[in-house]
């Protein structure tokens, strides 16, 4: 692809946002990186890249103050678009954090916060035998594939990758469930829907595979076969 | 399918300079942190910790340039330690492109200061660094029959405070702190190991993730943190320095002793 990709991520005040845009200029040579809250870059970008840190009640308030709701609905409806994190459970119906916060219910669901004492029975491991897992659900986990999808390319299945989350979305349906790890009980970490891909996990500090996946939503046109499984 | 136990190596800085010598030997400038932070990061380090002890006010500058450049192209999670005392201080190493920061003496000096940091940035990005000392309880000396108890100390391990360890882990916790720190400054340098009692402890009596610091001399030392210390990571800085191991023998050992890491 001799063409240079526009991507631009949203800047809606949450968080440092530079290694984003740097690990997605160190995952493919041929894209332009715009941090920016404007309306009109946004809408012009070939990529939107919507990231976050930070609670939700400060996440929603923001893209409201910048009035970006209406420009983020309409990025995320047709063209390629990627959420990470807080910017994953933003697409959701409705999140339990800070009391309750309306989202943007662009992929009906909810946001749920791990539950206290939560062990893990499942591991064979030599610590992990029903020790009491901490929260925030911080470091390395492997991620199950649910699906085929362009962004999966080149990326083994139950690949590590770096989270750092006490909230994670339900899905009202299994349609959009991409990927999926175990902390304490199964729970979604990836959504495909469309054009829309998103990640609780963080691909700007999970190394080369985050690499790999940036480097997969650049050269993405949007599209993937739903009916096929991975 | 679970949670990977984290290795982190620590670098000392000095006025920009990675100290405590470094002894690579394919490595072009073993002072240079974004060379350092780039070997161990290939060698399958899962975070970095960069430990600012430049003294001057002046020098402290040159941290941030260290880190802005090691997050220009190193993509794992970055801690910051060392100096920071201000709201300010942790919003400068947050564009500048560290992920989390650690807080040590000024958390002791004023604990507010944790609450509106965690506050103002999440709870994800503060790690409260909890330097303790065993007063009580300790084998060949003379409260040897005490239950163990430890305090915090500050300046380096030479001033007491009065502060329960275990307690203070619990108070830090809910002002916010989103991962602990425990360093036994009984232990740092001495390389028998990490105070496994003392860092069990504060992870058994805190929700948030632990890492174990001081001490660290050997693998085996590694695996006992996580094994008998129920620690979540494990820090350590001279023994990958020197280059006695490498980060991915030491995680190829803790894999051998049962223990889920990310190869």
């Amino acid at each position: 692809m001799s063409r240079q990709i526009n991507i631009a991520v949203i800047d809606y005040g949450m968080g440092n946002l530079h290694s984003v845009a740097k690990a997605l200029e160190h995952a493919d040579s041929h894209v332009s990186v715009k941090v920016t809250a404007d309306r009109h870059l946004i809408a012009n970008a070939d990529r939107v890249l919507l990231p976050g840190v930070g609670a939700m009640r400060d996440c929603m308030g923001e893209m409201q103050r910048l009035d970006l709701i209406d420009t983020i609905k309409q990025a995320a409806a047709n063209k390629p678009f990627l959420g990470i994190c807080i910017g994953m459970q933003a697409l959701m119906t409705h999140s339990a954090e800070n009391g309750g916060v309306a989202c943007l219910n662009i992929i009906p669901g909810e946001v749920e916060r791990f539950a206290d004492g939560l062990t893990d029975p499942t591991s064979s491991s030599a610590v992990s035998q029903n020790e009491h897992l901490k929260i925030p659900h911080m470091g390395w986990n492997q991620v199950n594939q649910q699906i085929k999808h362009p962004l999966w390319q080149n990326i083994p299945q139950n690949q590590r990758f770096y989270f750092v989350h006490s909230y994670f979305v339900v899905p009202q349906t299994p349609g959009p469930v991409a990927g999926s790890t175990v902390y304490g009980h199964p729970l979604c970490v990836a959504l495909a829907a469309d054009n829309i891909f998103a990640t609780q996990f963080h691909p700007e500090k999970s190394a080369d595979a985050g690499l790999q996946l940036f480097h997969n939503f650049i050269n993405w046109d949007g599209s993937y076969d739903s009916s096929s499984c991975a | 399918m679970s949670l990977a136990k984290r290795i982190i190596p620590c670098l000392d800085v000095d006025k920009g300079r990675v100290v405590k010598g470094v002894q690579f030997v394919d490595i072009r400038d073993a002072g240079d942190p974004v060379e350092v932070a780039r070997r161990y990061n290939s060698e399958g380090a899962d975070e970095l910790t960069f430990l600012d002890i430049t003294a001057t006010h002046e020098g402290r500058d040159t941290i941030v340039h260290v880190v802005e450049q090691v997050a220009g192209e190193i993509f794992i999670p970055l801690t910051v330690g060392g100096g920071i005392r201000t709201v300010d201080d942790v919003r400068l190493m947050l564009n500048a492109g560290a992920d989390k920061v650690a807080i040590n003496s000024a958390a002791v000096a004023n604990p507010d200061f944790v609450r509106e940091a965690a506050e103002k940035f999440g709870n994800q990005c503060i790690v409260v660094a909890i330097d303790a000392k065993q007063v009580a309880g300790k084998p060949g000396t003379e409260t040897e029959n005490e239950p163990p108890r430890w305090e915090i100390f500050t300046h380096g391990g030479r001033k007491p405070t009065g502060i329960d360890a275990i307690e203070w882990s619990k108070k830090m916790v809910s002002y916010g702190a989103g991962e602990l720190l425990v360093t036994s400054m009984d232990n740092d340098g001495v390389k028998n190991g990490f105070d496994l009692p003392l860092t069990r402890t504060i992870s058994d009596n805190v929700a948030v993730p632990v890492i174990a610091s001081g001490g660290v001399g050997n693998l085996d030392h590694l695996a006992e943190g996580v094994i008998d210390g129920h620690a979540d990571a494990v820090l350590a800085a001279s023994i990958f320095h020197f280059a006695e191991y490498s980060i991915a023998e030491a995680k190829r050992h803790m894999a051998e002793r049962g223990i889920e890491v990310r190869l």
